[in-house]
């Protein structure tokens, strides 16, 4: 008969589950109230990768971090939805093109001017409303084996010819890209840039997620070259060192040479803003700068700092990048609308 | 007499279930009204442009190519595992529903990166075997991944159905003359339909609104054209049309279930007890069997176990255990009170939609199976919306989490406990009443001990896939509440395969552990 199970059993398991919510939620309930400044921010960069500075900005001076991690695109979105009433003070981007957004519809707030200050002009935004905590350039990721010296482009304009149909791997939906987009139709110009696009697509460009399944896609054989960030190949070469991919620049100058930063921006509605502006100093103190280039393989934005080994010297990095001013890249919703129309998002 | 209905069909249900059903219903309105507050946003122009761009009609084109394929795809791999688990003379048969059950447990990203990485230039088999087979993607691929984690749940419908089945009716037919291949086409098959139907819908409404494998294998519908334009859009107002026109399409699935299950009284009307069928002997289909068994198995449980172990070999994790204890204490101590709840939902809404059948009742289950397919991070920012309007005390808290968490799982946690309640009679409940007990303890004592099986089972899926969960964890979870599934995504999207390798595990093996559980104790009859 079906009524021999047994009660006890089920109801253990059921107990089990009861026990771990009551727990739980007791538990919160009352680890509300905190002592001492704090501060919160949300972060788009991966908890991974920030958590030890930020365990270190903790006790150095004994302000307490409130993380809320998420995407960069979704915590903006979030931040939009939340209005006035944010509890955010400071928001954390992995690309320009958030941070502009934000930017542009008045969300944040002007930084003092002595912090951006000594920082190098491809790092500054005028308007002050945030500031680049890292770079990362624009690098034409490709495969050692399939593609020979002679076939590497001179620009990323050149990627519409014919010769490289169907081998190259973009994402159109990845921030990093659209900001380049966005740099590309201040650089060269509307139309240019929709003529760009539309022929990439004609010519069968590959559209990824995000710059890891690029990598990836290159590693497979799915793809020959990819547009993507400078510091993720260095991360699978870490984890494989046999991994059969290697990356390039284009020649000095070129929009496809595009550096773009992770950057941080004060909320207009942030409460704790003493404690969040130390934190801001704190990631553009040289301590902080040799983190971001030693182990998270991207550029420090203060000269002083020393680049990781394995990527361009400063100088280097000067001369070939494109002088785009930061603050023009603002315009994220006019590079998503070109991306409709081309019907690439 | 419908069997089903208590003597006075007519009365009112109680109000002590009505309250719960009905809060449940105005829970899940909420996003709906949510989207459409931000779809009126838009500016009649660019509304045009939206709406009519051709490309809408290649995403639901694609989306209904692969609903369709899916729930093929399912039946094909979920019909023969059913039926070898029940009637036929394998052996461990309680080991193998387990691991049919197990592939629930694998978050839908690890079994699509499993999936891809096996071809390529640099895949496993290139590797290993120096075999270079393109990477499954588009189409294909997208079917492949998302049939291999959702077949477990037409799998645990059929298992059922065949075990009310009452073997009585196929040997009737027998002994009428007709072979057993007719036998199963005419009286097995019409009598699976229910559990079809079940199993079918909330898989329709898991492809409808999956957005981790679609993208990982580019493949593109409505669902990830959605998480795009929230992704990488500020554009709410576009991401909330397309949720609209995903929401219409998961309704008409909800409502199509209605239509094909009509009417039909499936039930068994003779008293008695229910035989158990005498078990069918494989001969020589057996190596056929072990070879189907192989294959499934080795693709839905192999595959990313593989890949879940290379992951964790990459490096020696450097993993801080008490770091890790308590990022994992705080996975359970969201998901369990949310299973708790949606069980607390879900009872009320099944126990009214059968044994007080009306419009109303209809409607709350319907709005329930929808909220299924909200995509999540609509649902997260209608809880943002509303809760920062109406009660911001409650915003960013793990009482909001919980809430929004049992809210999507709902459906989840209402199929199982439908199906006991369609296996209990009404009869003792009306016994118990006759004999003088008062209608909230009939259905304390009568009602309750009946269903604990299936309460516990709808329990157990929303805590396995709350585990999962991660748009809605992003952005309702406190501040610094990291969970296992933020830190695998916070790992993986910045290609750090190796860190991500241990939570992932962890998901895995921790909801593993409670599918077995849920087995353990279903399985003692």
């Amino acid at each position: 008969m079906r009524f021999t199970i047994k009660p006890v059993s089920a109801m253990r398991l059921m107990s089990a589950l009861l026990l771990i919510s009551v727990v739980s939620v007791s538990g919160h309930a009352g680890g509300r109230a905190e002592q001492g400044p704090q501060f919160t921010l949300y972060s788009g960069r991966g908890e991974s990768l920030v958590a030890p500075l930020i365990e270190e900005f903790e006790q150095e001076t004994g302000i307490r971090v409130n993380v809320r991690y998420g995407g960069t695109a979704e915590l903006a979105v979030l931040l939009q939805e939340e209005g006035d009433r944010s509890p955010a003070d400071l928001f954390w981007g992995q690309d320009a093109g958030a941070l502009g957004a934000l930017s542009l519809s008045g969300f944040l707030q002007q930084l003092p001017a002595g912090i951006t200050s000594g920082l190098p002009e491809i790092y500054r935004a005028d308007g002050g409303t945030w500031v680049a905590t890292s770079g990362r350039s624009r690098v034409l990721a490709y495969s050692p084996e399939r593609v020979s010296s002679q076939e590497m482009p001179a620009s990323v304009l050149d990627l519409t010819n014919e010769r490289y149909a169907g081998r190259v791997g973009w994402s159109p939906t990845n921030g990093s890209f659209q900001a380049f987009v966005t740099a590309m139709r201040v650089e060269l110009g509307e139309d240019a840039t929709r003529d760009w696009l539309t022929a990439m697509r004609n010519n069968n460009a590959q559209a990824y997620r995000n710059n890891t399944a690029l990598i990836e896609a290159i590693g497979a054989g799915e793809i020959d070259f990819a547009l993507t960030n400078n510091y993720y190949l260095g991360r699978f070469l870490a984890n494989d060192p046999d991994f059969p991919g290697a990356q390039t620049t284009f020649e000095a100058g070129d929009i496809g040479n595009l550096v773009n930063v992770a950057s941080i921006g004060m909320l207009r509605t942030a409460r704790n803003s003493e404690a969040a502006l130390s934190f801001v100093r704190f990631l553009l103190d040289r301590n902080a700068q040799e983190y971001f280039t030693n182990e998270v393989n991207e550029y420090p934005v203060r000269e002083d700092v020393e680049p990781n080994p394995t990527l361009a010297r400063f100088e280097e990095l000067l001369e070939i990048s494109p002088i785009v001013d930061l603050d023009l890249l603002e315009d994220l919703e006019g590079t998503l609308q070109l991306l409709q129309e081309t019907d690439l998002l | 007499m419908n069997p089903a209905l208590p003597a006075a069909a007519t009365r009112r249900p109680p109000w002590y279930l009505v309250l719960p059903a009905g809060a449940a219903a105005v829970g899940t309105v909420l996003p709906i009204l949510y989207l459409i507050l931000r779809a009126l946003d838009a500016e009649p122009q660019q509304l045009a442009t939206l709406i009519l761009r051709s490309r809408n009609l290649v995403l639901f084109g694609n989306t209904i190519a692969l609903t369709l394929g899916v729930l093929t795809a399912c039946a094909v791999l979920a019909l023969p595992l059913a039926w070898l688990t029940v009637r036929s003379d394998i052996k461990h048969k309680r080991l193998l529903t387990f691991m049919g059950v197990l592939p629930l447990a694998i978050p839908g990203y690890v079994m699509a990166y499993s999936l891809i990485s096996l071809g390529g230039n640099y895949g496993f088999l290139a590797r290993i075997f120096d075999w270079v087979v393109p990477r499954p993607r588009g189409y294909m691929g997208a079917l492949a991944a998302l049939t291999l984690y959702t077949y477990p749940y037409l799998f645990l419908n059929l298992r059922a159905a065949f075990l009310g089945l009452d073997p009585a009716l196929e040997e009737s037919s027998r002994s009428l003359g007709y072979t057993s291949m007719q036998t199963f086409l005419h009286v097995t098959l019409p009598h699976l339909k229910p559990a079809f139907l079940a199993g079918g819908v909330v898989i329709s409404l898991y492809v409808l609104g999956d957005f981790g494998a679609v993208a990982l294998m580019r493949f593109e519908v409505f669902s990830y054209a959605i998480y795009t334009q929230y992704s990488s859009a500020f554009n709410r107002v576009y991401a909330a049309w397309l949720s609209l026109m995903l929401l219409t399409m998961s309704l008409s699935v909800v409502l199509l279930e209605g239509r094909l299950l009509g009417r039909a009284k499936l039930a068994r009307v003779a008293t008695g007890v229910a035989r158990k069928g005498r078990s069918v002997r494989l001969g020589w289909w057996r190596p056929a069997t072990y070879l189907y068994l192989t294959l499934l198995f080795g693709a839905s449980l192999g595959l990313p176990a593989v890949v879940l172990t290379y992951w964790l070999t990459l490096s020696p994790p450097s993993i801080e255990p008490l770091r890790f204890a308590g990022v994992f204490m705080r996975s359970a101590a969201a998901s369990a009170p949310a299973a708790v709840v949606a069980g607390l939902f879900a009872l009320p809404i099944a126990y009214i939609r059968i044994r007080y059948p009306s419009r109303i009742s209809r409607t709350i289950e319907r709005l329930s199976y929808v909220g299924y397919a909200i995509p999540p991070l609509a649902l997260a920012l209608a809880m943002v919306f509303f809760s920062l309007r109406s009660a911001p005390w409650l915003y960013q808290t793990l009482p909001l989490l919980v809430l929004a968490y049992s809210l999507n799982f709902l459906a989840l946690a209402i199929g199982p406990i439908r199906s006991s309640l369609l296996q209990s009679s009404p009869r003792l409940e009306e016994a118990a009443r006759s004999l003088g007990r008062t209608r909230f303890e009939a259905f304390v004592f009568t009602v309750l001990p009946s269903l604990r099986r299936g309460i516990l089972a709808g329990m157990v899926l929303v805590f396995v896939i709350a585990m999962k969960e991660l748009p809605i964890t992003f952005l309702l979870a406190p501040t610094g509440y990291l969970t296992l599934s933020v830190s695998v995504f916070g790992r993986t999207s910045e290609a750090l395969l190796a860190e991500a390798a241990p939570y992932a595990a962890a998901i895995v093996v921790f909801s593993s552990l409670f599918v077995g559980l849920m087995l353990k104790y279903e399985g003692r009859h």
